[in-house]
Protein backbone atom coordinates (compact mmCIF):
# COMPACT_ATOMS: atom_id res chain seq x y z
CA UNK A 1 0.00 0.00 0.00
CA UNK A 2 1.49 3.31 -1.04
CA UNK A 3 1.48 5.93 2.01
CA UNK A 4 0.37 9.11 1.08
CA UNK A 5 2.13 11.93 3.27
CA UNK A 6 0.04 13.96 5.13
CA UNK A 7 0.47 17.19 5.05
CA UNK A 8 -0.18 20.15 8.11
CA UNK A 9 -3.51 21.51 7.58
CA UNK A 10 -3.02 24.92 7.63
CA UNK A 11 -4.86 26.92 10.88
CA UNK A 12 -7.63 28.87 9.63
CA UNK A 13 -6.75 32.55 9.73
CA UNK A 14 -9.94 34.30 8.94
CA UNK A 15 -11.54 34.73 11.89
CA UNK A 16 -8.04 36.41 13.30
CA UNK A 17 -9.86 39.71 12.15
CA UNK A 18 -12.87 39.15 13.78
CA UNK A 19 -11.02 39.06 17.12
CA UNK A 20 -8.96 42.07 16.45
CA UNK A 21 -11.94 44.00 15.70
CA UNK A 22 -13.88 43.06 19.00
CA UNK A 23 -10.45 44.47 20.59
CA UNK A 24 -10.71 47.28 18.85
CA UNK A 25 -14.69 47.97 19.27
CA UNK A 26 -13.49 47.34 23.42
CA UNK A 27 -10.46 49.90 23.41
CA UNK A 28 -12.84 52.32 21.54
CA UNK A 29 -15.45 51.90 24.04
CA UNK A 30 -13.40 52.17 27.25
CA UNK A 31 -11.19 54.62 27.00
CA UNK A 32 -11.60 58.39 26.11
CA UNK A 33 -9.02 60.59 23.51
CA UNK A 34 -10.09 63.73 25.16
CA UNK A 35 -7.37 65.20 27.38
CA UNK A 36 -8.74 66.97 30.27
CA UNK A 37 -7.84 71.14 30.84
CA UNK A 38 -9.00 73.49 32.97
CA UNK A 39 -7.85 76.49 34.89
CA UNK A 40 -4.90 76.22 37.13
CA UNK A 41 -4.86 77.60 40.52
CA UNK A 42 -3.37 77.08 43.83
CA UNK A 43 -5.14 77.02 46.93
CA UNK A 44 -3.46 79.07 50.44
CA UNK A 45 -1.77 76.85 52.85
CA UNK A 46 -3.98 76.12 55.82
CA UNK A 47 -4.04 78.20 58.81
CA UNK A 48 -2.65 76.72 62.24
CA UNK A 49 -6.04 76.23 64.32
CA UNK A 50 -4.58 78.62 66.96
CA UNK A 51 -3.73 81.17 65.17
CA UNK A 52 -4.25 84.27 66.46
CA UNK A 53 -6.22 86.56 63.00
CA UNK A 54 -4.43 89.71 63.38
CA UNK A 55 -7.06 92.16 62.61
CA UNK A 56 -5.58 95.64 62.20
CA UNK A 57 -3.56 94.33 58.92
CA UNK A 58 -3.17 97.74 57.10
CA UNK A 59 -4.03 97.49 53.61
CA UNK A 60 -4.20 100.74 52.08
CA UNK A 61 -7.43 100.80 49.81
CA UNK A 62 -6.05 101.97 46.64
CA UNK A 63 -3.97 98.71 47.19
CA UNK A 64 -6.99 96.36 46.46
CA UNK A 65 -9.57 95.25 44.00
CA UNK A 66 -12.69 93.78 45.58
CA UNK A 67 -14.90 91.41 43.60
CA UNK A 68 -17.64 90.56 45.35
CA UNK A 69 -19.98 87.88 43.44
CA UNK A 70 -23.85 87.79 45.02
CA UNK A 71 -26.40 84.54 44.79
CA UNK A 72 -27.53 86.18 41.77
CA UNK A 73 -24.20 86.03 40.05
CA UNK A 74 -24.15 89.37 39.95
CA UNK A 75 -20.64 91.09 39.74
CA UNK A 76 -19.91 94.29 42.31
CA UNK A 77 -15.81 95.67 41.12
CA UNK A 78 -15.23 97.89 44.27
CA UNK A 79 -18.38 99.16 44.57
CA UNK A 80 -19.64 99.40 41.15
CA UNK A 81 -21.96 96.70 39.50
CA UNK A 82 -19.83 95.65 36.29
CA UNK A 83 -20.73 92.60 33.50
CA UNK A 84 -17.88 90.09 33.81
CA UNK A 85 -16.72 90.93 29.93
CA UNK A 86 -15.48 93.94 31.04
CA UNK A 87 -13.75 92.40 34.28
CA UNK A 88 -10.67 91.78 32.49
CA UNK A 89 -10.18 95.37 31.30
CA UNK A 90 -11.14 97.01 34.97
CA UNK A 91 -8.39 94.48 36.06
CA UNK A 92 -5.21 94.61 33.95
CA UNK A 93 -5.99 98.25 34.04
CA UNK A 94 -5.94 97.56 38.23
CA UNK A 95 -2.76 95.44 37.95
CA UNK A 96 -0.74 98.17 35.85
CA UNK A 97 -1.64 101.83 36.67
CA UNK A 98 -0.24 102.85 33.69
CA UNK A 99 -1.00 106.93 34.37
CA UNK A 100 -0.01 106.56 38.15
CA UNK A 101 -3.03 107.24 39.13
CA UNK A 102 -3.88 107.88 42.79
CA UNK A 103 -6.82 105.91 43.00
CA UNK A 104 -5.36 102.99 41.85
CA UNK A 105 -2.20 100.44 43.48
CA UNK A 106 1.43 102.34 44.46
CA UNK A 107 3.62 102.24 42.00
CA UNK A 108 6.91 100.97 42.98
CA UNK A 109 10.37 100.74 41.34
CA UNK A 110 12.82 98.10 41.67
CA UNK A 111 15.80 96.30 39.96
CA UNK A 112 15.35 93.30 38.47
CA UNK A 113 18.44 92.41 37.84
CA UNK A 114 20.13 91.58 33.82
CA UNK A 115 17.66 91.10 31.10
CA UNK A 116 15.19 93.16 33.05
CA UNK A 117 16.23 96.16 34.58
CA UNK A 118 14.73 98.47 36.37
CA UNK A 119 10.80 98.18 36.25
CA UNK A 120 7.71 100.23 37.80
CA UNK A 121 4.74 98.08 38.82
CA UNK A 122 2.14 97.50 41.68
CA UNK A 123 4.03 96.10 44.33
CA UNK A 124 1.59 95.56 46.73
CA UNK A 125 -1.90 95.21 44.44
CA UNK A 126 -4.39 92.50 45.83
CA UNK A 127 -7.31 91.11 43.78
CA UNK A 128 -9.83 89.72 46.66
CA UNK A 129 -12.19 87.90 45.63
CA UNK A 130 -15.47 86.93 46.91
CA UNK A 131 -18.43 84.95 46.18
CA UNK A 132 -21.61 84.02 48.05
CA UNK A 133 -22.25 80.27 48.95
CA UNK A 134 -25.39 80.36 46.43
CA UNK A 135 -22.97 81.46 43.63
CA UNK A 136 -23.54 79.44 40.77
CA UNK A 137 -20.43 77.41 39.65
CA UNK A 138 -19.95 78.58 36.28
CA UNK A 139 -20.24 82.13 37.31
CA UNK A 140 -17.37 81.69 39.63
CA UNK A 141 -15.06 80.21 36.84
CA UNK A 142 -16.09 83.74 34.51
CA UNK A 143 -14.46 85.43 36.97
CA UNK A 144 -11.72 83.44 37.93
CA UNK A 145 -10.92 83.37 34.08
CA UNK A 146 -11.25 87.08 33.76
CA UNK A 147 -8.92 87.24 36.10
CA UNK A 148 -6.56 85.04 34.83
CA UNK A 149 -6.65 86.33 31.45
CA UNK A 150 -5.44 89.96 32.88
CA UNK A 151 -2.38 88.58 34.37
CA UNK A 152 -2.05 86.46 31.03
CA UNK A 153 -2.37 89.38 28.77
CA UNK A 154 0.00 92.10 30.82
CA UNK A 155 2.45 89.72 30.45
CA UNK A 156 2.29 88.97 27.11
CA UNK A 157 2.28 92.79 26.61
CA UNK A 158 5.45 93.10 28.76
CA UNK A 159 7.52 90.04 27.50
CA UNK A 160 6.34 90.60 23.79
CA UNK A 161 8.34 93.85 23.58
CA UNK A 162 10.60 92.63 25.58
CA UNK A 163 11.92 89.46 24.50
CA UNK A 164 9.95 88.98 21.21
CA UNK A 165 8.12 86.01 22.29
CA UNK A 166 4.95 85.43 24.62
CA UNK A 167 5.11 84.64 27.91
CA UNK A 168 4.47 81.04 27.54
CA UNK A 169 7.06 80.84 25.01
CA UNK A 170 9.82 82.09 27.02
CA UNK A 171 12.31 79.77 29.13
CA UNK A 172 11.73 78.82 32.75
CA UNK A 173 14.06 81.11 33.93
CA UNK A 174 12.74 84.31 32.49
CA UNK A 175 9.05 83.69 32.81
CA UNK A 176 9.85 83.16 36.90
CA UNK A 177 11.29 87.05 36.80
CA UNK A 178 8.48 88.17 34.78
CA UNK A 179 6.34 86.27 37.32
CA UNK A 180 7.83 88.29 39.75
CA UNK A 181 6.95 91.51 38.47
CA UNK A 182 3.28 90.35 37.87
CA UNK A 183 2.51 87.47 40.35
CA UNK A 184 -1.03 86.42 40.50
CA UNK A 185 -2.19 87.85 43.36
CA UNK A 186 -5.95 86.70 43.77
CA UNK A 187 -7.19 86.19 47.11
CA UNK A 188 -9.95 84.45 47.75
CA UNK A 189 -12.29 85.35 51.22
CA UNK A 190 -14.43 82.87 52.77
CA UNK A 191 -17.91 82.86 51.43
CA UNK A 192 -20.38 84.18 52.97
CA UNK A 193 -23.87 83.04 53.32
CA UNK A 194 -26.88 85.91 53.03
CA UNK A 195 -29.28 83.73 51.96
CA UNK A 196 -30.68 82.88 55.91
CA UNK A 197 -30.97 86.22 56.38
CA UNK B 1 -8.47 30.46 -36.75
CA UNK B 2 -11.03 32.34 -34.29
CA UNK B 3 -10.17 31.59 -30.80
CA UNK B 4 -12.32 29.99 -28.71
CA UNK B 5 -12.82 31.17 -25.24
CA UNK B 6 -13.13 28.56 -21.92
CA UNK B 7 -16.64 28.13 -21.23
CA UNK B 8 -18.35 29.69 -18.23
CA UNK B 9 -16.07 32.91 -18.32
CA UNK B 10 -13.17 33.66 -16.53
CA UNK B 11 -14.33 33.80 -12.83
CA UNK B 12 -13.18 37.28 -10.60
CA UNK B 13 -10.22 36.27 -8.49
CA UNK B 14 -10.90 36.65 -4.92
CA UNK B 15 -9.61 38.97 -2.69
CA UNK B 16 -6.98 38.01 -0.59
CA UNK B 17 -8.43 38.85 3.41
CA UNK B 18 -4.78 37.79 4.56
CA UNK B 19 -3.46 41.27 5.90
CA UNK B 20 -6.70 43.02 7.26
CA UNK B 21 -5.88 41.23 10.53
CA UNK B 22 -2.85 43.10 10.17
CA UNK B 23 -4.24 46.46 9.46
CA UNK B 24 -7.14 45.99 12.22
CA UNK B 25 -4.26 45.18 14.92
CA UNK B 26 -2.97 48.20 13.71
CA UNK B 27 -6.02 50.57 14.48
CA UNK B 28 -5.88 48.53 17.56
CA UNK B 29 -2.47 49.71 18.71
CA UNK B 30 -3.24 53.66 17.31
CA UNK B 31 -6.08 53.83 20.30
CA UNK B 32 -4.82 51.81 23.13
CA UNK B 33 -1.70 54.31 22.50
CA UNK B 34 -3.30 57.45 21.82
CA UNK B 35 -6.05 56.86 24.34
CA UNK B 36 -6.57 56.43 27.79
CA UNK B 37 -9.19 54.69 29.82
CA UNK B 38 -12.18 56.22 31.33
CA UNK B 39 -11.06 57.38 34.97
CA UNK B 40 -14.35 56.25 36.56
CA UNK B 41 -18.29 56.42 35.65
CA UNK B 42 -20.12 59.25 36.80
CA UNK B 43 -22.74 58.90 38.89
CA UNK B 44 -23.52 62.95 39.01
CA UNK B 45 -24.48 64.88 36.64
CA UNK B 46 -21.23 67.16 34.98
CA UNK B 47 -21.92 69.48 32.32
CA UNK B 48 -18.85 71.35 32.55
CA UNK B 49 -18.33 75.33 33.07
CA UNK B 50 -16.47 77.24 29.61
CA UNK B 51 -13.36 79.12 29.97
CA UNK B 52 -10.75 80.51 27.70
CA UNK B 53 -7.04 80.11 29.88
CA UNK B 54 -7.08 76.70 29.91
CA UNK B 55 -3.81 75.03 30.79
CA UNK B 56 -4.03 70.54 30.05
CA UNK B 57 -3.42 68.20 32.91
CA UNK B 58 -0.47 66.18 32.09
CA UNK B 59 0.51 63.74 33.66
CA UNK B 60 -2.20 61.23 34.64
CA UNK B 61 -0.91 59.51 37.30
CA UNK B 62 -0.51 62.53 38.98
CA UNK B 63 -3.72 63.74 38.79
CA UNK B 64 -6.74 62.88 41.62
CA UNK B 65 -10.29 63.63 40.69
CA UNK B 66 -13.22 65.17 42.64
CA UNK B 67 -16.28 64.93 41.04
CA UNK B 68 -19.55 66.81 42.10
CA UNK B 69 -23.04 67.20 40.91
CA UNK B 70 -26.30 66.38 41.06
CA UNK B 71 -26.82 62.98 41.28
CA UNK B 72 -27.96 60.98 38.17
CA UNK B 73 -31.35 59.67 37.29
CA UNK B 74 -30.82 56.59 38.77
CA UNK B 75 -29.85 57.69 41.94
CA UNK B 76 -32.13 60.47 42.50
CA UNK B 77 -34.13 58.16 44.79
CA UNK B 78 -31.70 57.34 47.23
CA UNK B 79 -29.42 60.14 47.24
CA UNK B 80 -32.15 63.21 46.12
CA UNK B 81 -31.78 66.24 43.43
CA UNK B 82 -29.10 67.75 45.99
CA UNK B 83 -25.53 68.63 44.87
CA UNK B 84 -23.19 65.65 45.84
CA UNK B 85 -19.43 64.93 46.03
CA UNK B 86 -18.39 61.34 44.25
CA UNK B 87 -15.26 60.37 44.85
CA UNK B 88 -13.68 57.58 43.25
CA UNK B 89 -16.93 55.48 42.86
CA UNK B 90 -18.82 56.32 45.87
CA UNK B 91 -20.92 58.99 46.63
CA UNK B 92 -19.34 61.28 49.64
CA UNK B 93 -21.78 61.87 52.68
CA UNK B 94 -20.11 64.78 53.15
CA UNK B 95 -17.41 67.11 51.52
CA UNK B 96 -15.42 66.98 54.25
CA UNK B 97 -14.41 63.07 53.77
CA UNK B 98 -12.53 64.47 50.64
CA UNK B 99 -9.62 65.93 53.74
CA UNK B 100 -9.56 61.66 54.00
CA UNK B 101 -9.54 60.60 50.79
CA UNK B 102 -7.17 62.41 49.50
CA UNK B 103 -4.59 61.89 52.18
CA UNK B 104 -5.09 57.99 51.41
CA UNK B 105 -4.56 58.56 47.38
CA UNK B 106 -1.68 60.50 48.43
CA UNK B 107 -0.04 58.26 50.49
CA UNK B 108 -0.86 55.82 48.20
CA UNK B 109 1.33 57.35 45.72
CA UNK B 110 5.02 57.37 45.02
CA UNK B 111 6.97 59.01 47.91
CA UNK B 112 8.76 61.23 45.02
CA UNK B 113 5.47 62.49 43.14
CA UNK B 114 3.48 63.12 46.23
CA UNK B 115 4.46 66.92 46.30
CA UNK B 116 3.27 67.14 42.24
CA UNK B 117 -0.12 65.81 43.39
CA UNK B 118 -2.81 67.93 41.38
CA UNK B 119 -6.54 67.82 42.53
CA UNK B 120 -8.81 68.10 39.22
CA UNK B 121 -12.21 69.68 39.95
CA UNK B 122 -15.04 68.54 37.69
CA UNK B 123 -18.02 70.47 38.87
CA UNK B 124 -21.41 70.58 37.22
CA UNK B 125 -21.23 74.57 35.48
CA UNK B 126 -24.96 75.01 37.93
CA UNK B 127 -23.69 73.26 40.98
CA UNK B 128 -23.70 76.32 44.15
CA UNK B 129 -20.47 77.26 45.15
CA UNK B 130 -21.17 76.82 49.24
CA UNK B 131 -20.27 73.09 48.38
CA UNK B 132 -17.49 73.59 46.36
CA UNK B 133 -16.14 76.23 49.22
CA UNK B 134 -16.30 72.90 51.59
CA UNK B 135 -14.35 70.74 49.30
CA UNK B 136 -11.87 73.54 49.03
CA UNK B 137 -11.41 73.80 52.37
CA UNK B 138 -11.25 69.96 52.53
CA UNK B 139 -8.66 69.98 50.12
CA UNK B 140 -6.43 72.76 51.91
CA UNK B 141 -6.67 70.69 55.60
CA UNK B 142 -5.28 68.10 53.92
CA UNK B 143 -2.36 70.59 52.00
CA UNK B 144 -3.27 69.24 48.93
CA UNK B 145 -3.22 72.91 47.36
CA UNK B 146 -2.65 72.45 43.00
CA UNK B 147 -6.20 72.49 42.12
CA UNK B 148 -7.56 72.29 38.25
CA UNK B 149 -10.91 73.33 37.79
CA UNK B 150 -11.46 71.18 34.41
CA UNK B 151 -13.26 73.48 32.48
CA UNK B 152 -14.21 72.90 28.26
CA UNK B 153 -12.40 75.82 26.20
CA UNK B 154 -14.70 78.47 24.35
Amino acid sequence: MGKKKREVQEVNASSTADIAFLLLVFFLVTTSMSTDKGLARRLPPPVPENQEVPDNIEVNKRNVLTVLVNSRNDLLVNGEVMDVSRLKDKAKEFILNKAGDPELPELFTEDFGPGIGTQTYTKKHVISLQNDRGTQYQAYISVQNALVAAYDEVRDEFCLPKFGKKFAELDEETQKAVQKIYPQKISEAEPKDYSNN
Amino acid sequence: MAKFRKEGGRKMQAISTASLPDIVFMLLFFFMTTTSMKETTYKVNIGLPSATQLTKLEKKSLVKYVYIGSPKREFVKSFGTESRVQLDEAFANDPKEVQEYIIKERSAMKECDQGFMVVAMKVDKDTKMGIVTDVKQALRRANALKLNYTALGK
